[in-house]
């Protein structure tokens, strides 16, 4: 498997959100409007990828070889949570305008389950770190353009007729079914 | 086990290690209140308050960015917290509520029948919406999908109706409405708000000196909601029950029935629901914001006094009133007789205001005992000059000031003190062939006066018609009721004397009305060899009195400095400011206009108490471009008012001509609640360009 089709495979035809349904709550809670969803997009780029490289790296050098895999689970979110906290106080000191842009999404990412889900992929697939990390990066990226369309869509919702017992969420899980089938489209790209 | 024990420990103490270090490494200065204020959150991150979150809300609250009450979820406490964490201005504390200022709805006509997106937004860009009216709520509720606290429906009549119990003021509707119907405010600055021409205000209220919500207050009337009109009322008029028995409504002038059938007996109702809260036997409690430990000193405790003390107490100042008299009124208690204004009523209303935390200083006089440089030294921030008008103006005319020539306010100042203070002392005298000069109200108030203490003959002595009296029309009628004689087109020129130099006769010269003056009333022409002589043994001159400035002679600096105008009342370049020649002094009533109507002096003492809050705050005093003042909005001035169905005017309860002539009981009445409703339901609800004309709602 060449670094293109990981690429592409990640980003459309394997989407994390769209095709894995993985990362829901930050896809409804942060996609009404563009802006927020924007936000929400960079700082799960930024996340994921460094998640899914130091993952790997516990993973190859720590759990592997002490023979501890099935600790895989609680330690990757340990490392995650530990991870984002880093980063976030990384940011506030050396990059404080990435870190007031991020804003509130930074500290949500530590409960994204598509952040660990990637990691986990990773993991499954025996990817090697060069791939893990184009791997992760077409994840991330997925997830933004996901969430960025999905967005997007949403606004445009708030201005149609929708009856009341399907107004937000219900409408939102709806369009975001539709949405996924399209992705659906890319299967046979790989 | 063992491994993936002391693994799982080892990985927790590497990230621990990690984290500390870095917390180390990359510390940032981060301002503590920033904690605290976070910590005094509801911690809720429901993003209500529009930051992304509570600590994003607090960092705001620390920049100065977002006020101690941001955040909505939590209570009043909260905020007085955060408020004390800041050191802030508490005032800044109060509850925001939202309000809906269009009561139109589904009355205004339609333009076109719209069938698109059920959204104002997306409505208000066609043509600005479908109403014909262009500042109406369009009733497709974009307010109400906003409002995250349930707090907002549109009603039947196709307005948004605000529950204000569940309102947390976050002010979503605000921002989502297309048209500005809703507002986001506090009571202080509901209080502060001036008329504006892009107010939705129906005519009367654009008339009324005082800016009261009229239409509001009758349609609470009508709902049987006397508490809530009375506190509608009082957002602009601390004096109701006064002013619900002596205002002669201008209001009623402008009233759109009155185009078609007679006006709402808008002050009636007033003083209805006045008198309904003094008869309940309990006052209804009046809002005070917290206190901002300004002082303020209020010189003068008639209507502009009291009125502009209410007010600043209601902002949260510290007020002193300073009052010649003992006894709070100023001029509605001295000037008014007690049969129009009983002084009991008064008395009530006026214990009201001083319930609130206002203090009264009486018997001390500016020039006197005291003046305004002595003020400030003693910690006072400003000074309102209310200081009335209780100088009357003087004829000119030979032997006016012969035994038994008297001057109106003196003579209603000197019996009212005498019937109020001292009953025990030998009455004043009046005489048996009593003649008053003048036609405002003060020569009415005398001759009414005069025939209830016995006076056989009075005559009131007028240089032009009765058209032209600027007494209020329901004045005159009684007085005419009472006997009284009224010489028209006639100008005193002598007061002729006896040997012992009292006046017996007045030498007056008949006149003709000639071309217009600027006043817009005919200028009077004497006619030559017209001498008429009238026998007198009581002369009352009460033809118009200026503001009592002696206090300038002291010639004490600060004093001496206040710029008076030509007419010697106190010169401010702004009416609506109402800012005098030093900064921190502000004048309004009678000493800023000359005599006038008790409730401009209402109006200005509220205007006066806006700037002084402002000025206090370090704000520019310059009033909105906008400010309606006394004008009219042209479009809502209307020439006629299809679908109206004549129904009568509540007549007023006055007692028998015979009976009140012999006393000074008060002779108008109050009308009875059936009437009440009744008239209220008479009143249009009218906006600037809709209104019911069936009387619905």
């Amino acid at each position: 498997m060449g670094y293109m089709e990981i690429l592409i495979g990640g980003i459309f035809v394997n989407n994390i959100l769209l095709a894995q349904f993985l990362g829901n709550c930050p896809f409804l809670g942060t996609s009404k409007k563009m802006e927020t969803a924007v936000g929400m997009a960079m700082a799960v780029v930024f996340v994921l990828v460094l998640a899914g490289v130091i993952t790997w790296v516990l993973y190859a050098f720590f759990l592997v070889p002490f023979k501890l895999v099935y600790l895989r689970t609680i330690a990757f979110i340990l490392v995650i949570a530990s991870l984002v906290q880093f980063v976030e106080m990384f940011l506030k000191k050396s990059i404080p305008a990435l870190y007031a842009g991020l804003g509130i999404f930074l500290p949500l990412i530590t409960t994204n389950c598509a952040v660990f889900g990637a990691c986990i992929l990773n993991i499954d697939k025996e990817l090697n770190f060069m791939k893990t990390l184009v791997q992760s990066t077409a994840y991330a990226v997925g997830f933004g353009l996901a969430l960025i369309l999905f967005a997007g869509v949403r606004e445009r919702i708030i201005l149609a007729r929708v009856p009341k017992p399907l107004q937000d969420t219900s409408i939102g899980l709806v369009t975001a079914g539709i949405l996924s089938l399209t992705f659906y489209a890319f299967k046979g790209m790989i | 086990m063992l491994e993936a024990i002391l693994f799982m420990l080892g990985l927790g103490a590497g990230c621990g290690a990690v984290l500390s270090a870095a917390s180390k490494v990359f510390y940032v200065y981060e301002d503590p209140r920033i904690a605290i204020v976070e910590g005094h959150t509801a911690a809720a991150n429901c993003g209500g308050c529009g930051y992304a979150g509570c600590s994003a809300a607090a960092v705001a609250v620390v920049a100065g960015e977002a006020p101690p009450s941001v955040c909505i979820v939590a209570g009043p406490e909260t905020t007085a917290n955060i408020a004390s964490v800041m050191g802030v201005d508490p005032g800044t504390a109060e509850p925001l509520l939202s309000y809906n200022t269009c009561d139109g709805g589904d009355r205004a006509d339609n333009k076109f029948h719209y069938m698109g997106i059920g959204s104002c937004q997306a409505l208000s860009s066609l043509y600005g919406g479908q109403r014909e009216c262009p500042i109406g709520c369009l009733g497709l509720g974009d307010c109400v999908r906003a409002c995250a606290f349930d707090a907002l429906i549109i009603g039947s009549h196709g307005y948004p109706v605000v529950n204000e119990h569940k309102c947390v003021g976050c002010g979503a509707c605000e921002k989502v409405c297309p048209k500005d119907i809703m507002e986001i405010k506090t009571m202080s600055q509901r209080l502060l708000h001036l008329n504006q021409f892009d107010d939705r205000i129906a005519p009367c209220q654009q008339t009324c000196p005082a800016e009261i919500d009229i239409p509001k207050y009758i349609m609470q009337i009508k709902h049987g909601d006397y508490e809530g009109a009375v506190n509608t009322i009082r957002e602009r008029n601390p004096l109701l029950l006064s002013c619900g028995r002596v205002c002669p409504h201008p209001c009623e002038v402008k009233c759109r029935r009155g185009l078609e059938d007679q006006a709402v007996s808008i002050n009636q109702l007033k003083r209805f629901v006045a008198d309904h809260e003094m008869n309940s036997g309990s006052r209804l409690p009046v809002s005070v914001a917290p206190s901002t430990g300004k002082k303020a000193a209020v010189i003068g405790g008639g209507p502009a006094g009291l009125s502009c003390a209410f007010f600043l107490r209601r902002l949260g100042h510290d007020v002193t009133i300073f009052d010649d008299n003992p006894k709070l009124g100023g001029m509605i208690r001295y000037g008014i007789p007690e049969y129009r204004l009983p002084k009991e009523v008064l008395a009530w209303e006026t214990q009201g205001i001083l319930d609130l935390g206002v203090e009264h200083k009486p018997n001390v006089k500016l020039g006197r005992d005291f003046d305004i440089g002595a003020l400030i030294a003693s910690g006072f921030d400003t000074v309102f000059l209310g200081i009335g008008a209780w100088k009357d103006y003087t004829l000119g005319v030979e032997g006016e000031n012969l035994k038994g020539c008297y001057t109106g306010i003196n003579f209603l100042t000197n019996f009212a003190t005498w019937q109020q203070e001292k009953p025990n002392d030998p009455r004043p005298f009046v005489g048996q062939k009593c003649v008053v000069i003048g036609g405002g109200n003060t020569a009415v108030d005398c001759v009414r006066t005069l025939v209830r203490l016995g006076a056989e003959e009075v005559s009131i002595v007028y240089r032009r018609t009765r058209t032209e009296m600027p007494a209020n029309e329901v004045e005159i009628v009684a007085a005419e009721h009472e006997g009284i004689n009224f010489v028209f087109l006639a100008a005193p020129t002598k007061v002729i004397e006896d040997e012992d130099g009292n006046a017996t006769g007045l030498e007056y010269l008949k006149m003709e009305l000639g071309e217009p003056d600027d006043s817009g009333r005919r200028r009077p022409v004497p006619i030559e060899g017209s001498e008429t002589v009238l026998e007198i043994d009581m002369l009352i001159t009460a033809i118009g009195q200026g503001p009592d400035v002696f206090f300038k002679e002291e010639n004490k600096m600060l004093d001496a400095d206040l710029k008076l105008t030509r007419w010697s009342t106190i010169d401010c370049e702004d009416e609506i400011a109402l800012q005098a020649s030093i900064p921190y002094i502000f004048t309004g009533g009678d000493s800023a206009t000359g005599a006038d109507l008790v409730v401009s002096a209402i109006g200005a003492g509220r205007r006066a108490a806006r700037s002084i809050h402002m000025y206090l705050a370090g704000e520019d005093l310059t009033p909105p471009e906008k400010t309606l003042f006394t004008n009219n909005i042209p479009e809502s001035i209307f020439d006629s008012v299809p679908g109206i169905v004549k129904e009568k005017r509540t007549p007023m309860p006055e007692l028998p001509v015979d009976e009140r002539i012999k006393s000074f009981v008060e002779a108008d009445l109050v009308i009875t609640e059936k009437d009440a409703l009744y008239e209220s339901s008479r009143c249009l609800n009218c906006c600037i360009y809709c209104y019911n004309p069936d009387n619905t709602t």
